[in-house]
């Protein structure tokens, strides 16, 4: 479903901030695969995410998604075959329109906007029994202006976006990591819920280990703008936090030295 | 100071009233052209003092040729809509921050409206053609009726655009640019739409002022952003304060028509008083600067006593239970 391969991006090239922020990045991932992305900072989790986004361009290499060659596509062309879910709550939604308008928003993805209304009726009851489903107690707050949402209600209706029109790949940057222990715990049911509903390829970033080996079916761990540990199948359905920072330590030769990842 | 008060000629005010209205009107199609970009796509655009020039040298140049006046006023709505394209493409495919874009956009024009009218400026002969939007005192009141009408249609017309799956796009890329791309929206195209539409608004503005005063001047459009910031910002302060929540987008739009309106009517005032017409760009500059700061500084200074406000009524409210 995505192939990135051999992608190179370099920030401020010949500056002295030069950063080698992917570095030969490969990764494979099969249809279904639900892969969590564990890694310090710097290692290039939201570099890769943002890469096969399209935010910008990459200096080498090429990605593909369900067989098609998107290297050269623009952001906003790619998004009709990807869903997103950001970190800052604020970054997935739009903050002076209401919830169904944002709905509708990405109800359209990857389609041509012309001059019917931007929110059908019909639509409207489909949005209601949705919303009803978060459990958040958002029904009956369509017209609300998704401004006034709170942080987790938030994110919960960005992942409605995302996976409102069935993408091929769901990119998950750090999407819980703005909420609190409580709300992250039950935006990442929700998204296990919506994940394994509509089978989605997903790659979910996270800070914390506990949720990086309690979802999925696959986990990298990045360093260095790579992927330096890749497990799946019967090894990650056994795999603990202290088997992680061991096979870590094997695969990079150092210890893992990041309280938040450990005890997020 | 007596005589000051005493050379004041209330009926003078009372005459001059009319014209004010018919002018705020005017400048309000302006109005709504700002209110499109600065509120809706948040970009401070300079283009616009010179679209509104460049539509009222279109549209004088054509009914010097014999072109019918409403006809010409097309002409300049479509003229408005190359500039702001200008514009959009200076910020979008070359990359320019949109003032500056605006700016570049805005001192073209000026040579350009310099081309199109031939020289400084150029008067028709309003006897000797027939003008919807005149200025001839007996005709005011039918100048007035026709230009609320046009207003009217316009705000109806944006109501149900932005309503629409490109407006709703255009509203999007306006609040929040990256969310709109991860949704698929072409966030470039949709700011030269929105500068488009802006820009032909303004222009048509431009081409029905100078059908009113019967000239067109390169200079017309000197500090428009200046008044249609004005009305805008007046619109909104008295829209909030007379409606409070129930200030929905179409009432928004009437409000920044109307912040026009009373823009001129204090214009006129202000002249009537006796101040001097030199110093009224810096008047209206010193009240949109004031008009701007304010939730600035009100958010900086008064937050104590907003806190301290929040604290009565939860106290009040602890006491009652």
């Amino acid at each position: 479903m995505l192939k990135v391969n051999n992608v190179i991006k370099v920030f401020n090239p010949d500056t002295i901030n030069e950063k080698v922020a992917l570095n030969g990045l490969n990764l494979h991932l099969a249809p279904g695969d639900f892969c969590t992305v564990i890694g310090g900072n710097g290692a290039g989790k939201s570099t890769m995410l943002n890469a096969i986004a399209g935010v910008w361009g990459v200096d080498q290499g090429n990605i593909i998604i369900d067989g098609v060659n998107v290297t050269r596509w623009p952001e906003h062309k790619r998004a009709s075959l990807l869903g997103r879910v950001f970190q800052d709550p604020m970054t997935g939604t739009a903050a002076t329109m209401q919830i169904d308008e944002n709905l509708a928003l990405a109800a359209r993805r990857g389609q041509r906007r012309g001059l019917k209304w931007g929110v059908t009726a019909k639509e409207r009851a489909r949005y209601q029994e949705m919303l009803a489903d978060l459990g958040l107690g958002l029904e009956g707050r369509l017209t609300t202006k998704v401004g006034l949402l709170s942080g987790g209600q938030r994110q919960a209706v960005t992942l409605l976006m995302a996976t409102l029109k069935e993408p091929k790949l769901l990119l998950l940057d750090e999407h819980t990591a703005a909420l609190d222990p409580k709300t992250a715990a039950k935006v990442l049911e929700l998204t296990d819920r919506i994940v394994s509903q509509h089978k989605l390829t997903t790659l979910m970033i996270t800070h914390n280990m506990r949720d990086a080996i309690a979802h999925g079916n696959r986990l990298i761990m990045m360093k260095d703008g790579r992927i330096i540990l890749d497990i799946a199948g019967e090894e990650k359905r056994n795999l603990t936090v202290e088997d992680l920072l061991a096979k870590f330590s094997e695969a990079s030769g150092e210890e893992f030295a990041n309280d938040r990842m450990i005890l997020g | 100071m007596l005589e000051y008060f005493a050379a004041l000629d209330p009926m003078a005010l009372l005459r001059a009233c009319p014209g004010g209205i018919a002018q705020g009107l005017i400048w309000g199609i302006m109005a709504l052209g700002v209110y499109l970009t600065f509120r809706v796509l948040d970009f401070a655009d300079l283009t616009v003092d010179g679209s509104l020039a460049t539509g009222g040298a279109v549209c004088i140049m054509l009914i010097m040729d014999g072109w019918n006046p409403e006809l010409a006023l097309v002409v300049s709505f479509a003229a408005g809509v190359i500039s702001g394209i200008a514009t959009g493409f200076l910020h979008t495919a070359l990359g320019i921050p949109p003032i500056l874009a605006g700016i570049l956009t805005q001192i073209s024009l000026y040579s350009i409206n310099l081309n199109i009218m031939g020289k400084a400026n150029q008067a028709i002969n309003v006897n000797s053609v027939t003008l919807n939007f005149t200025s001839n005192v007996n005709l005011l009141p039918r100048t007035i009726l026709i230009v609320a009408i046009c207003c009217a249609v316009l705000i109806a017309a944006i109501y149900w655009y932005m309503g629409t799956e490109q407006g709703s796009s255009i509203r999007s890329t306006g609040t929040n640019a990256q969310m709109s791309r991860a949704q698929g929206i072409n966030t470039n195209v949709m700011k030269v739409i929105a500068l488009a539409l802006s820009n032909g608004l303004v222009a048509l503005s431009g081409g029905i002022l100078s059908q009113y005063q019967g000239f067109a001047d390169v200079n017309m459009g000197r500090g428009a952003i200046v008044i249609g910031l004005a009305a805008v910002i007046i619109g909104e302060v008295l829209g909030e304060a007379i409606l409070g929540k129930h200030l929905n987008f179409w009432l928004r739009l009437l409000f920044v028509v109307l912040g026009a309106v009373i823009y001129y009517l204090v214009y006129v005032f202000v002249l009537w008083l006796k101040f001097p017409p030199d110093n009224m760009k810096l008047l209206t500059a010193i009240v949109v600067a004031i008009f701007l700061a304010t939730p600035y500084l009100k958010a900086k200074y008064f937050a104590r006593s907003y806190g301290a406000k929040y604290l009565a009524r939860v106290m009040g409210r602890k006491k009652e239970g």
